[in-house]
């Protein structure tokens, strides 16, 4: 297993908040580092923050088990998360996932099985006038059609993941 | 097509952002030098208030009577907020705002802030506009090196910083409490009131929280008047443009700019090419998923705070949502519905529960499993719930639903009489 977080970003983090009027205010930060390093955060990774923030690790948990875009299991190297609100939905968003889920071979919750892509339901994400919409890591993509998205999942196969 | 002034978006060009030179050279921080060298705070906030601008994140609460009520005069730390959390299924104006001119957002708030006394300001934006993050971080730089943020603005003594905070998802960190809650580093379920964050707000000092649209007007008001402002609506009670996103069933999905008060009728026609496949009009939601819908009735109604509250609806955000005439309007509200029912924060019961409740219901009248005593059910669902919960999340969510139950009412009746969808 990966490490949760390189030391020397553990040095920059503890530096960085002791010159913190409010350390708390960075813990979705502290928590997204993790994640990005380690791919979603594990109770270990819950402790470590909490180190780092000076707080306990319920309070990290609190917020761990909050926010969707921080996964406190197991997910593939990308996550998708497909738009299922009203502007995706109105534009064909169900027909999007099952696009999604066909070529994937899973279902939401589940991860493929070269480890690949985890399929999430998400709402709104701010892509309405391109809708339908769908989010892998950092980026949206919108205008969404069967071609386009084979040609997308196609490009992060291409990829190759540290 | 009908060319009106365009004021947030003037400087807006296709897949471009416009960065300091541009911005100034535009006229830009103009604003902030009229205020911080000839006007006292107390000025500027009148200003503001005279010109009438409301809130422009939905609930449209008269923005320089919130700055009024802020205890500037208080000595030591207070916060200006600007909410970029922009959730509400429907809604993407913002983006488009920060992506096409990140430095109003920052003008706008530097002249909040000095308006507030105010010497710490947040961004706080949604996990979703990591592209906006970075066009804002990459302006506050500029910013600060220019000498408009920091130290000392343009030697005028007064000094304010801006940081940026990211987010990681979910709907109620839109409301404001929720929103100081995230920021602190809590658990985000909103906060009891009062104590307001005028009061007390982010880590218990006072706190002003406005929209990311809201503030990029200010700058604008600053250079050109109150009067100015007023009469960019169309209509005698409103003031200023609005930000409008399309999106839905018509032939085109822009983000544009239109005066407060432009019917309707015309933001379906004009700005969105009508309906698509050359299909009939049904209903819409004129700003985001928790207003009520609108329907071919409403055609004329002209877009801004007033009409809309009189046709029981609400302005919202202005995003418009259209559906054709093969919509199922159970089948939209349950999708409504099952938004909220997943993003309530779970703090109180008529949310938590009620809501659950009423995407089930909704969901056994769209799937043809429905009884007349459904419909029933759903109604003491309204009165159950709105105007019993913690926070205006759930209410919203029963917008739509009411909508429903009184524009559509011969749709429900159709499931349940057929035993399934019609439209299926
Ligand atoms: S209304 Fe919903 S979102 Fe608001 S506090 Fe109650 S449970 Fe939370
Ligand atoms: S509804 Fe899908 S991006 Fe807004």
């Amino acid at each position: 297993m990966q490490e949760l977080l390189p030391q020397e970003q553990i040095n920059a983090w503890k530096e960085r908040l002791a010159g913190h009027h409010h350390p708390m205010e960075l813990a979705v930060d502290v928590l997204r580092a993790i994640q990005d390093h380690h791919g979603w955060v594990p109770d270990t990774g819950v402790e470590l923050a909490a180190e780092l923030l000076g707080t306990t690790p319920l309070r990290v948990e609190e917020l761990a088990t909050f926010y969707d875009k921080i996964y406190r299991r197991p997910v593939g190297r990308w996550v998708i998360h497909v738009c299922d609100s009203i502007c995706c939905w109105s534009r064909g968003a169900e027909e999007v996932v099952g696009v999604l889920r066909e070529q994937l071979g899973i279902g939401f919750g589940e991860t493929s099985a070269d480890g690949r892509f985890t399929l999430l339901p998400t709402c709104c994400l701010g892509a309405c006038g391109e809708a339908p919409a769908m989010m892998i890591g950092l980026t949206t993509y919108g205008h969404l059609t069967a071609e386009r998205i084979g040609e997308i999942l196609a490009a992060h196969r291409r990829e190759v993941g540290p | 097509m009908s060319n009106y002034p365009q004021v947030l978006f003037k400087n807006r060009r296709p897949g471009e952002t416009v960065f300091l030179d541009a911005y100034v050279a535009a006229g830009g921080y103009a604003g902030l030098k009229k205020a911080l060298k000839t006007m006292t705070p107390g000025e500027v906030t009148a200003t503001v208030k005279a010109a009438g601008l409301r809130g422009r994140g939905g609930a449209g609460f008269v923005t320089g009577l919130k700055w009024s009520f802020f205890p500037a005069d208080h000595p030591g730390e207070k916060y200006l907020v600007c909410n970029g959390d922009e959730m509400e299924p429907g809604t993407y104006k913002d983006r488009q705002l920060l992506l096409a001119d990140p430095h109003q957002l920052i003008e706008g708030m530097l002249i909040a802030a000095y308006a507030l006394q105010v010497p710490v300001g947040y961004i706080f934006l949604r996990y979703a506009y990591e592209d906006c993050a970075r066009v804002v971080e990459g302006a506050l730089a500029e910013a600060r090196r220019a000498g408009y943020l920091g130290p000392n603005i343009l030697g005028s003594g007064f000094s304010c910083e801006l940081r940026l905070h990211r987010s990681a998802g979910r709907y109620i960190l839109g409301e404001e409490t929720a929103l100081l809650n995230g920021l602190e580093g809590r658990r985000p379920n909103p906060r009891s009131k009062p104590p307001f964050p005028a009061q007390k707000g982010l880590f218990g000092k006072p706190t002003t929280v406005n929209n990311v649209e809201t503030l990029a007007n200010v700058p604008h008001i600053l250079v050109h008047g109150a009067d100015w402002y007023q009469g960019l609506a169309l209509t005698e009670k409103s003031a200023g443009t609005k930000l409008f996103g399309l999106s839905g069933h018509l032939n085109r999905t822009p983000c544009v700019e239109l005066p407060l008060g432009v019917p309707l009728g015309e933001v379906i026609t004009e700005h969105g090419g009508g309906v698509r496949q050359g299909r009939a009009f049904k209903a819409c939601l004129p700003g985001g998923a928790s207003t009520p819908f609108l329907t071919r009735a409403h055609w004329d109604l002209p877009m801004d705070f007033d009409a809309l509250a009189a046709a029981h609806s609400r302005l919202g955000t202005a995003c418009v949502t259209v559906f054709d005439e093969g919509t199922c309007m159970v089948a939209a509200t349950l999708n409504l519905n099952r938004f909220f029912a997943r993003e309530s924060c779970g703090w109180c019961t008529p949310c938590r529960d009620g809501l659950a409740m009423v995407s089930w219901l909704l969901e056994k009248i769209e799937t043809g499993r429905g009884v007349q005593d459904d419909i029933a059910m759903l109604q003491d669902q309204l009165r159950n719930i709105s105007g019993r919960s913690f926070c205006a999340l759930a209410e919203g969510a029963m917008g739509p639903v009411e909508a429903l139950l009184r524009l559509f009412m011969d749709e429900l009746e159709d499931h349940v009489k057929k035993g399934r969808c019609p439209f299926r």
